[in-house]
């Protein structure tokens, strides 16, 4: 018998990480601070085998965020069934507290670039996208929430400033919102826009989950600064910043440590998670 | 001015054209470099999971040699599916027709071991048979017997020392490889695929009852292989590493 209860229906106002195999013995001895973990789906798609086994493991213990890098929802293709009951099937077995998706595209032509690429923000993007949520939403029985990305580049045709879009996406498919600071802060400082007026402006009420991860800076053409989304190190400290001015707005809320390239051990995942657990205390609940 | 995702597609492939017109930076100016980030991340990210996949590849033609041989094959064969840690089935084909590197002549199957290890590694849990099953049987049951392999078993056919040359490129110690052709029986008693080198008469009695033979049919073929066939060693192998989940016995 499937046993469609979820031990842990929510994900609680607390620090988490993106999960890495790793970690797992640290993970299981580890106390405070992290409370919840975060999972890419698209890792825990095999059949059987040591991913799976761990996770079963892990879902016993702590509150787990499904968060998928592959569904491709800005696509201007139809969403790839198989991917899609794929991902159905992980969320049915594993009841996880939290679903999550990007606002980007990734698949053209049957080829999966494995990327998070940028859309213009118009009305017939913000129509497809809303489509898409709906059908993963009905697919899944549950609410997503969609990540605002990184941005390197904007596209001349927007008529939409990215928070008004993504307020309209919430508003008319009922979806929620994962608000990453780290990639606020990118888009901003690349775009040449202000990352407290974006905050300001965004949804606040939808967040159901905050990121927090490592960039890198180079140069454009014009030695402007660019800054990369890589998650190869810690959160800079302009970004711990920004994320005090949206914790006072949005009151707590989960907040993901995410570090997914040159992967550190243990110790340093953990003190990130502490700093976290430290902003999360300096605001009134 | 509008740019759709098949000019962004073909664009993030070929670095040898501009970014899509309509693209800019936060003052309207062109976007240029700022479009080679994604570029960059789509390359990088596809070499890094080949070399997850494929460690004594890189280890036998070097990793910088492996960055640009993954930046071609990439190109011929993008993802079809969001499932990277699959990525690259096609890479031991493609490494049999790739010029370049024809003159090693044992890569494509070194990189047929390295992808069934994944397979195996990823493939459904199941309940191997209680070895009593088969001890109980006679003579003529045993004859009659098919057997239904794990998920994670597979068998690598190949005429080269494929074995040795990959535990020398990745395990401390492992002797330097001899000259003797090697079929290689993968298992996973538990999370981890182990490698079992076999003898040709070996491998041709694991390939007669993987095509679904009786242990009888199986025994001719690889009698006919070799007079030292050793039925006993095969079979208790099969049996200590969980690689057999049912028996079929029709006398």
């Amino acid at each position: 018998m499937l046993d469609t209860s979820s031990r842990f229906p929510t994900l609680p106002p607390a620090p988490g990480v993106g999960y890495k195999p790793q970690h797992f013995k640290e993970i299981l001895d580890a106390s405070r601070p992290v409370e919840w973990l975060e999972i890419h789906a698209e890792n825990y798609m095999g059949d059987g085998g040591r991913p799976l086994a761990q996770l079963r493991h892990l879902a016993d213990r702590f509150p787990i965020s499904v968060h998928g890098v592959g569904l491709s929802i800005g696509g201007e293709e139809r969403l790839d069934p198989d991917h899609l009951s794929r991902l159905t099937h992980l969320c049915n077995w594993l009841q996880p507290a939290s679903f999550s998706e990007h606002l980007a595209w990734s698949t053209h032509d049957s080829h999966f670039l494995n990327d998070l690429l940028p859309l213009p923000y118009t009305s017939s993007t913000l129509q497809r996208v809303c489509d898409h949520i709906d059908e993963v939403q009905e697919a899944l029985g549950r609410q997503m929430l969609l990540e605002n990305p990184s941005s390197y580049l904007a596209f001349d045709e927007s008529t939409y400033a990215e928070t008004e879009f993504l307020s309209e996406i919430a508003h008319r498919t009922g979806c929620g919102l994962l608000l990453d600071v780290n990639n606020v802060f990118v888009s901003a400082t690349n775009l040449g826009l202000d990352p407290r007026a974006y905050i300001d402006a965004f949804p606040i009420e939808k967040v159901g989950e905050i990121h927090l991860g490592g960039h890198d800076e180079d140069e454009d053409d014009h030695g402007a600064p660019l800054l990369i989304d890589s998650h190869g190190r810690e959160v800079a400290d302009p970004v711990w910043a920004l994320l005090d001015h949206v914790l006072e707005r949005s009151g707590p809320r989960p907040l993901l440590i995410e570090w997914d390239a040159d992967i550190p051990e243990w110790p340093a995942l953990a003190a990130e998670a502490a700093r976290a657990a430290g902003a999360l205390e300096r605001v009134p609940a | 001015m509008s740019v759709d995702q098949r000019q962004f597609h073909d664009a993030l492939w070929d670095n040898a054209r501009d970014a899509p017109a309509g693209l800019r930076d936060g003052q309207g100016r062109p976007a240029g470099a700022r479009f080679s980030v994604y570029r960059n991340n789509v390359a990088v990210g596809l070499t890094e999971a080949l070399e997850v996949s494929f460690p004594a590849i890189v280890k036998l033609i070097g990793p910088e040699n492996f960055k640009k041989v993954a930046g071609v094959f990439l190109r011929q064969h993008p993802p079809k599916s969001p499932l990277i840690m699959v990525y690259g089935t096609e890479f031991p084909v493609f490494l049999e027709s790739f010029q370049p590197l024809n003159h090693i002549g044992y890569l494509p199957d070194v990189a047929r071991l390295e992808q069934a290890l994944r397979e195996s590694y990823h493939a459904a849990d199941a309940t191997p048979i209680d070895p009593g099953n088969l001890a109980n049987l006679s003579e003529e049951e045993l004859t009659a017997t098919r057997m239904t392999f794990a998920p994670s078993a597979r068998l690598i056919c190949s005429h080269w020392p494929v074995h040795a040359i990959w535990a020398y490129n990745l395990e401390d110690g492992a002797p330097k490889p001899a000259n003797v052709a090697q079929d290689v029986f993968i298992t996973r008693p538990d999370f981890d695929p182990q490698c079992h080198p076999l003898s040709k008469e070996s491998g041709v009695f694991f390939a007669s009852l993987l095509l679904g033979n009786s242990i009888g049919e199986a025994f001719e073929d690889a009698a006919e292989t070799s007079s030292e066939f050793d039925l006993a060693a095969v079979l208790t192998l099969l049996l200590d590493t969980q690689a057999i989940t049912a028996i079929h016995s029709e006398v």
